[in-house]
Parts: C-alpha cells; sequence; structure tokens
C-alpha cells in the first residue's frame, strides 16, 4: 500500500497545463518581437505610412493654398486629371523618359562593368572612374550638364559646329529637350548601375569559367551562357530600381527645363510639384502621386511575375 | 618518351620567390598519376599549369611529344574536374554535360549520343533534367565526371575531386574513379592532399612540398623507402615513428632512452661520427616477446579501432605509436613491453634529411610478396 503511493502522486505532480505555459511564451516572444520592430514601425510610420494615407485622403478634395482641405470632391479630381491634355503629355513623356534611360543605361553600364572586370594593368583607375558619377549630386551634374548644352558656349554645340552641322538647342527645341534631360540622367545613374553590375560580375565563381576555357568555349559563348544567366538576380535589382528612379525623375528636370518646353520634359513628379507648389492644387497634386504609386506598384509587380521565371538564384 | 613531358618547370609570381622548382617528370600513356603534397606545396598550381590556366615561367610542357607552353587550354586536348565541380547552377544535368560539346559546335546527333553513353556510364540517367542544387554532393561529384568523360580527351586532369564528401562516399568515388581511368584507358593526373588517396588511387605519386619535388614512385616504394623524413612523416598513417639516434659501441641510443644492440657489420661503417634519425613504422612494433631489443614503455594514449589497437607512448620528447593486430585490453598508465628491432628501422641523416639506408626487412618482404 504504502509503496504505491509515491507512484500516484508521482503522476499527478507533473499536471502542469502546457497550453497555458506555451501561450504565455508565445505572448512574450511577441511582445520582445514587436520590441524589435517598433524603431522602424515609427519611422515608417512618420515618413511613409501617414503621408500615404493623407495623400489618399487630400486627393478627394479641393484644398486652399496653404494645403487644407475646403470642399469633399470624391473622384473629381481624378475624371479631371484623366481628361487634361497637359497630364496626358506628362504621362506620355515619362514613359518615354523610362524608355530612353532605362535599357540605355543597363547596356552601357553592362559593358563597361564586363570591360572593367577583365583582369588587366590600371584597370583600378577606370573602375574608379566608371563609378563616379555615383558622388556628384544631381544639382551638381545638371548645372554641369547644362553648360554642355548650352546654345551658344556649350561644349556639345562647339563639336557640332566644328564638324559643320548646325547647333541644336537641346534644351529649348522639343523635339531634343527629353532626349537631352535623358543622357543627363543615363550619366547620372551609370555610375551606381555600373558599380552594381561589377559587384555581381565579381561575385561569378572563376571555376566556372576556366572550365569553359577546357572546354574550349569562345569569349562570347561564355558571356552568353554563364555571364547574362549567372548574373540575372543582379541585372533584375537594377532594372527594378533603375525604372523606380526614372519614374521618380525630379531634379535635373527642376534645373535644366523647368517642365519645358511646351510641357514636354514635364514628368510626373516635375508635374505633381508643380500643380502643389506653383498653382497651389494640393488636392489634383495628392491625385497624381497616387496614379504614380499605383503605376510604380503594378511594374514592381508584372517585373517580379516575370523575373521569377528568368532569374537563376543560386 | 613520355606522354606528358615536364622539363625544368617553374613558377614565380610578380618575378619574386618561386613557387615551383625544377620540376624534371614524365608521365606515361594510361596512368593514374597522383601529386600529394600539403597546402601551399604547389601541387594545384602545377596541375593548372598542365592544364593551360596558369603561365609557365620557365621550362618545358611536352603533351604527346609537342610542345604545348604557349597554347590556350582548349588546344590542349585535356578534360578538367575541378575541387567544387564548376557545375553551371543555372543549367540542367544534362546542360552541364554537354555544355562543352555545344561550345565546339559538335552536331547534335552525336552530342546525344555521347549523352547517352556517358550517363548511362556514370549512372545519372535519371537525373538528366535536375538543376545541380537538386544533386546530393555524390551526384553532383559524377556530373563534374560526366563532364570530364563526355568530352573524349586522352588526358584528364583532376584537382582534389573527393575533398567535399564524406568519408563513405570518398571510398566508394576512389574505386570508381580508377576503375573509369581503367576502362576508358585515360592518362590521369590527380592532385590530392590526402596520402590515403595517393597511396589507393596512383600507379606512381610525386610528392611535392615547398615546391620541390620530394620523391617519385610507386606507392609501395615510397612507403617503404621514403626517400627524406618530410615523405617518411608525409606517407603512411600513422605516420613514421622517428628519433634522433647515436651508435655507441655496438648499441644504438635512440632518444638517449632506448639501447639496442647492433650488429650489422658491413652497414656499421655508414654511420660512424654521423647524427641519425631512425624510422620505424607503428606496424613493426610488436608486443614484445622475449627476443633482443625489447623495451618497457608506459602507455600514454590508447586507441581501439576494432581490428587493430593504435598504442601510443613517449620515447624521450617524441610520441611514438604501435599499432598492434588484434584487440588489446590495455590501458592508460600501463607497462608493456614492445620489440624494436633493428632490421625494420630507416636511418636517415639528421642535417640534410636524406635517407641514408631504408629498413632492411621492407626488402626481404618485396620479394615474398612476388
Amino acid at each position: 500500500m504504502n509503496m504505491s503511493n509515491p507512484m500516484i502522486e508521482s503522476t499527478e505532480i507533473p499536471e502542469i497545463n502546457y497550453e497555458s505555459v506555451k501561450r504565455k511564451q508565445r505572448i512574450r516572444t511577441f511582445a520582445k518581437g514587436m520590441l524589435f520592430l517598433l524603431p522602424s514601425l515609427l519611422l515608417f510610420g512618420v515618413f511613409l505610412f501617414y503621408p500615404l494615407f493623407k495623400t489618399l485622403y487630400l486627393s478627394f478634395f479641393l484644398t486652399n493654398a496653404r494645403g487644407e482641405t475646403t470642399v469633399f470632391v470624391g473622384l473629381q479630381n481624378y475624371l479631371g486629371m484623366f481628361a487634361s491634355p497637359i497630364f496626358h503629355q506628362s504621362m506620355k513623356s515619362t514613359f518615354l523618359f523610362v524608355l530612353y534611360t532605362v535599357p540605355t543605361t543597363i547596356i552601357i553600364a553592362l559593358f563597361l562593368a564586363v570591360l572593367a572586370n577583365e583582369k588587366l594593368k590600371g584597370i583600378g583607375f577606370f573602375r574608379t572612374i566608371f563609378t563616379s558619377t555615383m558622388g556628384i549630386s544631381v544639382a551638381a551634374a545638371s548645372v554641369f550638364w547644362l553648360y554642355l548644352f548650352h546654345p551658344s558656349i556649350g561644349f556639345i554645340n562647339g563639336i557640332l559646329e566644328m564638324i559643320g552641322m548646325e547647333s541644336i538647342g537641346w534644351l529649348t527645341d522639343p523635339k531634343w529637350a527629353l532626349i537631352a534631360v535623358a543622357v543627363t540622367t543615363i550619366w547620372m545613374n551609370l555610375g551606381f548601375t555600373f558599380l552594381v553590375l561589377l559587384g555581381g560580375l565579381q561575385s561569378i565563381d572563376s571555376y566556372l569559367y576556366e572550365s569553359a576555357d577546357i572546354d574550349g568555349a569562345s569569349y562570347f559563348y561564355k558571356l552568353r551562357r554563364i555571364t547574362i544567366p549567372m548574373l540575372s538576380p543582379t541585372l533584375f535589382f537594377v532594372i527594378t530600381v533603375t525604372i523606380i528612379n526614372a519614374f521618380q525623375t525630379f531634379g535635373q528636370i527642376d534645373i535644366l527645363t523647368q517642365g519645358g518646353p511646351q510641357n514636354t520634359t514635364n514628368l510626373i513628379v516635375y508635374s505633381i510639384y508643380r500643380e502643389a507648389f506653383t498653382n497651389y492644387q494640393f488636392g489634383t497634386a495628392s491625385a497624381q502621386a497616387i496614379v504614380l504609386f499605383v503605376i510604380i506598384l503594378i511594374m514592381t509587380i508584372i517585373q517580379f511575375k516575370l523575373g521569377e521565371r528568368k532569374v537563376h538564384y543560386q | 618518351m613520355g606522354y606528358i613531358e615536364l622539363m625544368d618547370i617553374s613558377k614565380s609570381y610578380n618575378k619574386q620567390s618561386d613557387v615551383l622548382n625544377g620540376i624534371d617528370l614524365q608521365i606515361e600513356k594510361g596512368e593514374f598519376f597522383v601529386l600529394v603534397g600539403p597546402s601551399g606545396s604547389g601541387k594545384s598550381t602545377l596541375l593548372r599549369m598542365i592544364a593551360g590556366l596558369e603561365d609557365i615561367s620557365g621550362g618545358t610542357l611536352k603533351i604527346n611529344g609537342n610542345i604545348v607552353n604557349h597554347l590556350p587550354p582548349k588546344d590542349r586536348n585535356l578534360s578538367m574536374v575541378f575541387q567544387n565541380y564548376a557545375l553551371y547552377p543555372h543549367l540542367t544535368v544534362e546542360q552541364n554535360i554537354l555544355f562543352g560539346l555545344n561550345a565546339k559546335k559538335i552536331d547534335k546527333a552525336t552530342q546525344k549520343k555521347r549523352l547517352l553513353e556517358t550517363a548511362e556510364m556514370m549512372g545519372l540517367s535519371d537525373l538528366l533534367k535536375r538543376k545541380p542544387r537538386e544533386l546530393s554532393g555524390g551526384q553532383r561529384q559524377r556530373v563534374a565526371l560526366a563532364r570530364a568523360v563526355v568530352s573524349d580527351a586522352p588526358l584528364c586532369l583532376m584537382d582534389e575531386p573527393l575533398s567535399n564528401l564524406d568519408a563513405k562516399l570518398r571510398a566508394n568515388m576512389r574505386i570508381e574513379i580508377r576503375r573509369l581511368q581503367k576502362k576508358l584507358g585515360l592518362t590521369m593526373i590527380y592532385v590530392t592532399h590526402d596520402q590515403v588517396e595517393a597511396m589507393t588511387m596512383g600507379d606512381r605519386i610525386m610528392v611535392l612540398n615547398d615546391g620541390i619535388i620530394q620523391q617519385v614512385g610507386e606507392p609501395i616504394a615510397l612507403y617503404n623507402k621514403p626517400s627524406n623524413l618530410f615523405v617518411a612523416t608525409f606517407i603512411g598513417s600513422p605516420k613514421m615513428n622517428l628519433g634522433k639516434a647515436k651508435l655507441k659501441e655496438s648499441n644504438l641510443v635512440i632518444e638517449d632512452v632506448f639501447t639496442i644492440p647492433f650488429n650489422h657489420e658491413q652497414i656499421l661503417a655508414k654511420f660512424q661520427n654521423r647524427q641519425l634519425v631512425v624510422g620505424i613504422r607503428a606496424e613493426h612494433i610488436p608486443h614484445g616477446a622475449e627476443k633482443d631489443g625489447v623495451q618497457t614503455v608506459e602507455i600514454v594514449n590508447v586507441e581501439q579501432l576494432g581490428n587493430e589497437t593504435l598504442i601510443s607512448f613517449e620515447v624521450g620528447s617524441k610520441l611514438w605509436t604501435a599499432k598492434w593486430l588484434g584487440q588489446w585490453l590495455v590501458g592508460v598508465g600501463d607497462r608493456v613491453p614492445v620489440q624494436i628491432s633493428v632490421e625494420n628501422m630507416c636511418f636517415f641523416d639528421e642535417d640534410t634529411g636524406n635517407l641514408i639506408q631504408a629498413a632492411t626487412s621492407s626488402l626481404k618482404r618485396e620479394v615474398v610478396a612476388i
């Protein structure tokens, strides 16, 4: 009898409510996790989420010059915007601008990166040069190009005249203004794109190339079958970032053309800026900003859907 | 004349100190030749020079009678297997195997035929559509081998191909590579840092240290007659037991601990007035019976391997190991008799490290084996 007692007790003692203990532990880890997230949540909240919702809210209102809401107009801002020829022009310019800048930037940067990845004497110098535009601010670069494009004393027109061609009003001719701004942008973005692509190239295992050398693969066969596929994650990243950047171009427009001539360089972000801070139409400006947000979101989603199939992550 | 001839090959970077120096070597057709040495000995560099991936700083390299110093890798008609396999991660097994044939623009029908033969031989037929990341280590290794086989090159270079595999798989692959080489009649140059691989696979072995050839020969010859102290300690596991020795009258004194009677008149003269190092293999130190040269030692470590027992004991400042067949139930601190006999000893010159006299018993055994 006495013998059986401790046995019974010992089976009763470990009756702990595991569920409630686990729940408590889960709550504690969750709280800890949130604590770690808090700083970034706070920053995102103040600088991203609040402005986003405020913009959405503003886009349904008319405002006074100080940006305070006056009349609720529903979707009127959007409808008016889509009917406006200036907005059409702005959208057209923006898409053209993206089309001009993104592929050109990436092709040139890829070409330079492939060159700079070769093991040659003094290649460090060229790598520095190719990356150097990263260190130049938008304003400085724009002023620099402003002088290059200058109709009478500009370097580019000087060359054109020297080879016997007519000078071009780069920033004043509606046919050329967007191209001129695109050239400036390509030049400015080249440094970053080059650097990222070079990094991607250098992380490709050299054994792959040596093995291909032994197999007798030609330079272009290696480029096509090894370099480009192995670089695809980097290329994908660079394309996404460059597209988003192109949609958000502002600084060089403001300095070079102020959206002119005839609104040909009035890209969407510049248009938003003008609408809000020149015309004091915060409502329509907000509506445009929302449209830009949706466009970039859709472009990025499409890219990820397409990219997933083509990109080889290791 | 060998199939591959290296004449006074040397390698230096930036015209500074030599990584490899005065390499003279001939490799016969159909031979399995192993380059072995510790890391940094220059063995991989030598292999890459033969492949054409590194420039040759000095000397002449001939393959099949032709000087190839100036030729790029693709014109040397060879294949190579890399340590990390160098598989293309974005291509399937099939595309990986056919990469080289594609690059050489060989027609599709031949490609298909060779692919199927090779895949069949390497047991890869069911894996052709997979990507390398979906394969196990052993399967990846097989794909790397298949790439070398499919190229039909008569010379195959391997750079530590088994070092990323676990021990069991490594033992299997050793046999498979050896069989493949014999079946296809390949000339193989195989680099490894693992002396077990070198011993088990090579027809001949070259031991390299600090860019200088230490010894070239058949595995057993290297084991029995190591030409210097480096080879003696590098080849064989556990490594050869070494100890400084002196002749005192007709006794050999090892590390001032063992005194062994020495009555080999004919070689006595060679040893007079020289600082010696004696070397004795672990399996040549049996449990002592009542004969000459029995010493009593205190055990400091015991390793039970099941079929044999490794017993470590101190000899002066050195730790020696004896290998006894079977299972011996001895413990640390026990005092046991061991037999150390002169005919099992190799004698080296202490200053130069070179062999003076190989173990006389090994000469006898060779005769028995034949």
